[in-house]
Formats: C-alpha cells, sequence, structure tokens
C-alpha cells in the first residue's frame, strides 16, 4: 500500500510543502486539509491590492497550472480537530479521520481579537480572504476608519484606506510604532508616512473599549477620547493556530516546538510556518517567525526531515516588506536592542534610503525604503556572511 | 541585436536592464549569459535588480523566482513565466536579440 502523508493547512505553507514533497520525489498520496473554503491564495495582498480593490481573487490565487501535476489530494472547507499520534491519524471536524504515514502541520496563526469587539459590526481583523472581502465592503461605505495597532498591517490597511478616500486615525499603545522590528529610530521614520499622507497617528495611547450598540460608533482611549469611528480594524498581532493540538502529545509553546529542522517531538510529525516555533541556535530559543518568506521555504527543510533526508539546519535570513502609502519598506536580518541603525545611502526625509544595522562593526540586517536594487545586494551580502550551522 | 555592454561591465553574479519594447534583463551567471523580461509577471518591479541564485533570479519585492534559461516561474506568487531572449556575445560586447528565446531556437 502506498504511503500517505497529510499535510493539515492549505495556505503558503502547506501548498509549499505538497510542492516540496513532489520536488523531493515522494510519490505516495498527499492530503491537504484547509479550514477556508477557498483554494490557497497570497495573504499579503489583502491589506493592500485586494484591500484597494486593484487585484482580483484570481490575481491573488496561489496555484500555478504546473500543480495540477502534483496530485493533490484537497481536503478544502475542513477543520482539524485533532492528532492521534500513536496511528498518526489527523481527526476531522465531521468526524473522519485520515491515517497519516507523515504529518506536516501548517495551521497558521488567526488575527488575535480586542476583548469585547465580539458581535459588534464595523469592527473588523483581517487575516483571511474572507476578512478582507467583508472590510472591503465596509471601507466601501465609510467616511471614518480607526485602526488600532500601528504594525504593518494596521499600517498597510491606513495606507489603503487613504487612497480609497477615508478619513483616518491610527492608535498604538507603544510609544513608537514597529520599535521591536526596526528599532525606535526607524520606527519613527517608517512611522512618518503616516503624517505625510495625511492620516493621524496617536502613540502611547491605550484602547479603554469600542462604543456602540449593534453597530461600533467610536473608539474610547484609556484619557477619555472617543475617536468617531465608522469601521474600525484591530491590528494587534496574530496567535499560533494549534489549539486542536492541545491533547496530541505535541510539544507546544508559543507555536508547535520544533528543532533547527522542523521536526516535532513526535516522529513523523513537523511543523512549519505560522504555527511553529522552529529552534534557533543563533537566538539560542524557540524563534516562531511569521514571515511570508519562511512559510515559502522552511516547508522544504521539513519535508526533508519527514523523507528522512539528513543535513545541516538551515540559516536563514529573516526578511519581510511592507507596501504603505505606494513606499516599499524591506527589512532582512536580526535586530537586537542595542544594534546601531546607520544610513549608508539616501536620507530617511527623503523616504529613499538605505539603513545597515550593526553589531561589534558588523552588519546583522538592512532596512531599505524605496531601495530595492541595493536592499537586495545587503541582503545577499548578509545571507554569505551567515555562518553555517550557525 | 540590442547592444548591451561589454563583456567585462557585466561581470559575474550582476545584471542590468536594458530599455526595448518591453525592458529586457540580462545576467551573467558565472560566465553564460541570460536574458529575460525585465518586469516581474506579479507586480511592477525590475528582476534586473533581483536576487541572482545559480540560474534562477528572486524578484526583489515579492519573492517570485523565474528560471533565466527557460523564464519558467520557480517560486510563487508569479503564477505566468517570463520570456526569454536569445544573448550573442561577440568580439567582448554582450547583444541581446530581443523576441528570440534564449536557448537559441527562434
Amino acid at each position: 500500500m502506498s504511503s500517505t502523508i497529510a499535510v493539515v493547512g492549505a495556505s503558503l505553507a502547506g501548498l509549499s510543502a505538497a510542492r516540496a514533497l513532489r520536488e523531493q520525489s515522494y510519490d505516495g498520496r498527499i492530503v491537504v486539509v484547509g479550514d477556508e473554503v477557498h483554494a490557497p491564495y497570497d495573504r499579503p495582498p489583502l491589506s493592500k491590492e485586494f484591500l484597494a480593490g486593484t487585484a482580483s481573487l484570481e490575481d491573488i490565487a496561489l496555484g500555478a497550472p504546473d500543480d495540477e501535476d502534483l496530485g493533490l489530494e484537497w481536503r478544502l472547507h475542513t477543520t482539524a480537530v485533532g492528532l492521534d499520534h500513536p496511528s498518526r491519524s489527523v481527526l476531522l471536524h465531521d468526524g473522519s479521520t485520515i491515517r497519516a504515514d507523515g504529518v506536516v502541520l501548517a495551521t497558521g496563526a488567526r488575527a488575535r481579537r480586542l476583548p469585547g469587539s465580539e458581535g459588534l459590526d464595523g469592527v473588523h481583523v483581517l487575516r483571511s480572504l474572507d476578512d478582507a472581502i467583508a472590510l472591503r465592503e465596509d471601507l466601501a461605505a465609510a467616511g471614518r476608519l480607526v485602526v488600532i495597532g500601528a504594525g504593518f498591517i494596521g499600517a498597510e490597511v491606513a495606507a489603503t484606506a487613504r487612497t480609497l478616500g477615508l478619513e483616518v486615525t491610527v492608535v498604538e499603545t507603544q510609544p513608537v510604532p514597529l520599535a521591536g522590528p526596526l528599532g525606535a529610530d526607524m520606527g519613527v521614520v517608517c512611522a512618518g508616512l503616516h503624517a505625510d499622507h495625511g492620516t493621524r497617528l496617536l502613540l502611547g495611547t491605550g484602547v479603554a473599549g469600542l462604543v456602540g450598540t449593534g453597530r461600533v460608533e467610536a473608539v474610547e482611549l484609556t484619557d477619555g477620547t472617543r475617536l468617531p469611528a465608522d469601521v474600525v480594524v484591530v491590528g494587534i498581532g496574530a496567535v499560533p493556530n494549534i489549539g486542536w493540538l492541545a491533547r496530541s502529545g505535541v510539544a507546544l509553546g508559543n507555536g508547535v516546538l520544533t528543532d533547527a529542522r522542523c521536526a516535532t517531538n513526535i516522529p513523523g510529525v513537523v511543523a512549519v510556518g505560522d504555527c511553529a516555533a522552529t529552534w534557533s541556535a543563533a537566538a539560542e530559543r524557540h524563534v516562531r517567525i511569521e514571515h511570508w518568506t519562511n512559510a515559502l521555504e522552511q516547508p522544504a527543510t521539513a519535508v526533508a526531515t519527514l523523507l528522512g533526508a539528513g543535513g545541516p539546519a538551515p540559516t536563514p535570513v529573516p526578511y519581510f516588506w511592507s507596501d504603505q502609502y505606494g513606499a516599499r519598506i524591506q527589512f532582512a536580518g536580526s535586530r537586537r536592542e542595542g544594534d546601531v541603525a546607520r544610513v549608508v545611502e539616501g536620507s530617511c526625509a527623503d523616504r529613499s534610503f538605505l539603513v545597515v544595522y550593526e553589531r561589534d562593526g558588523r552588519p546583522v540586517a538592512v532596512l531599505g525604503m524605496n531601495q530595492p536594487r541595493l536592499f537586495t545586494r545587503w541582503r545577499r551580502q548578509l545571507r554569505a556572511a551567515v555562518p553555517a550551522g550557525s | 541585436m540590442i547592444p548591451v555592454c561589454p563583456t567585462t561591465a557585466l561581470p559575474p553574479g550582476e545584471a542590468t536592464r536594458i530599455e526595448a519594447d518591453e525592458p529586457i534583463a540580462v545576467f551573467n551567471v558565472d560566465g553564460e549569459f541570460y536574458a529575460i523580461d525585465d518586469t516581474c509577471t506579479h507586480q511592477d518591479a525590475s528582476l534586473a535588480d533581483g536576487w541572482l541564485d545559480g540560474c534562477s533570479v528572486e524578484c526583489p519585492l515579492h519573492a517570485s523566482c523565474f528560471d533565466l534559461r527557460t523564464g519558467k516561474v520557480s517560486g510563487p506568487p508569479a503564477k505566468t513565466p517570463v520570456r526569454t531572449h536569445r544573448v550573442v556575445v561577440q568580439d567582448g560586447m554582450v547583444y541581446v536579440q530581443p523576441g528570440t528565446t534564449g536557448d537559441g531556437v527562434a
């Protein structure tokens, strides 16, 4: 009997795992389980082109013509509710099971919600295609948008809403947005894009609650201010979808815990993408990376592990991008507190620059705004500079 | 044929863009020259600004990958291949013949 591998999760990480299985010559049965009704699609455009209405569902589909040849068995609109590890079976919401020889966990993450926002119309999170469709419809009829959280999702939604003509206010509890990934200095620079484009940014301000019955009318801040709102978008991070594994015996932390090659504590079970907290020797801890590029690249390692191929643990240079107000922001590397940011090209005032972060005089990360060519050179250099096995 | 540059001006690992009806990106992979459409089929970005890794170029914006030899997509989110163009090296100069496939078959 031929073997079966179950891929649980049908977004970028799951699809990439299925493709990697075939690339690595696995010729058994592959079942891909996804809880959404939609075939795999690309999430980054959901806050940008798709939300703006300039990209269609067809544009953002991830499937390529060649995927027909992969011979995948799709189980869409199907939620995995458990994993029985002695029989290595994936339990599905309809009571059926998929008995598998190997399992790839790729269930991703979901948007964190604001407590007390349930059941109030006009309040949105943005993670899925359905979220984006609902938000797009609501924005079309709205005049005032309040975005809670000035992270990348919040900033991108704010930027898109401005292009749609809305009056936009962004509220952020931290004194500087994006200080975690970019550092305070560069966080200030990137957040400056909001003011450039007429978006009001309120920093160091908490949200006390939402006002309205049935439909949201305002956001109340901790200082008592009420911001009138037709639509509210909550962009306060994501949590990994691992609850379904609670009784599976799979070791969990802030994500499914894996070694550097994506193996969980259960033989034959690997985890990838946003739901996985992968051991990083460099950071000396498990790191859960929510970047698109990680979801794309990590499955190749996980699949090699699953198929029994050895090899050194990869040493990826984390990379992400954000498009806001027509500015292209790109970041690669790992920044820590204390790293020194130095402008090596352009100027922050011109919104076209390249910044290198240095630690002990060595470059460890790079940030570009509207500098794709130079950024790519630095990113390549960073990748070359990472010692194997670090 | 469109002259691109002297071979010495395009060392291994480098790329350059030339303006044609559709801009074309020319790459030097360890002494072999390849030419493809410069504009990523996913979104407006110049592949000459991209990351060259072996015979594959990664779009500088959203990481779509294309095989320089065939133009085929080797990594999403792009779904449509880019066209390849024939490269001719003559007397130390690199030329591109737009509209002819890279493997020499017109």
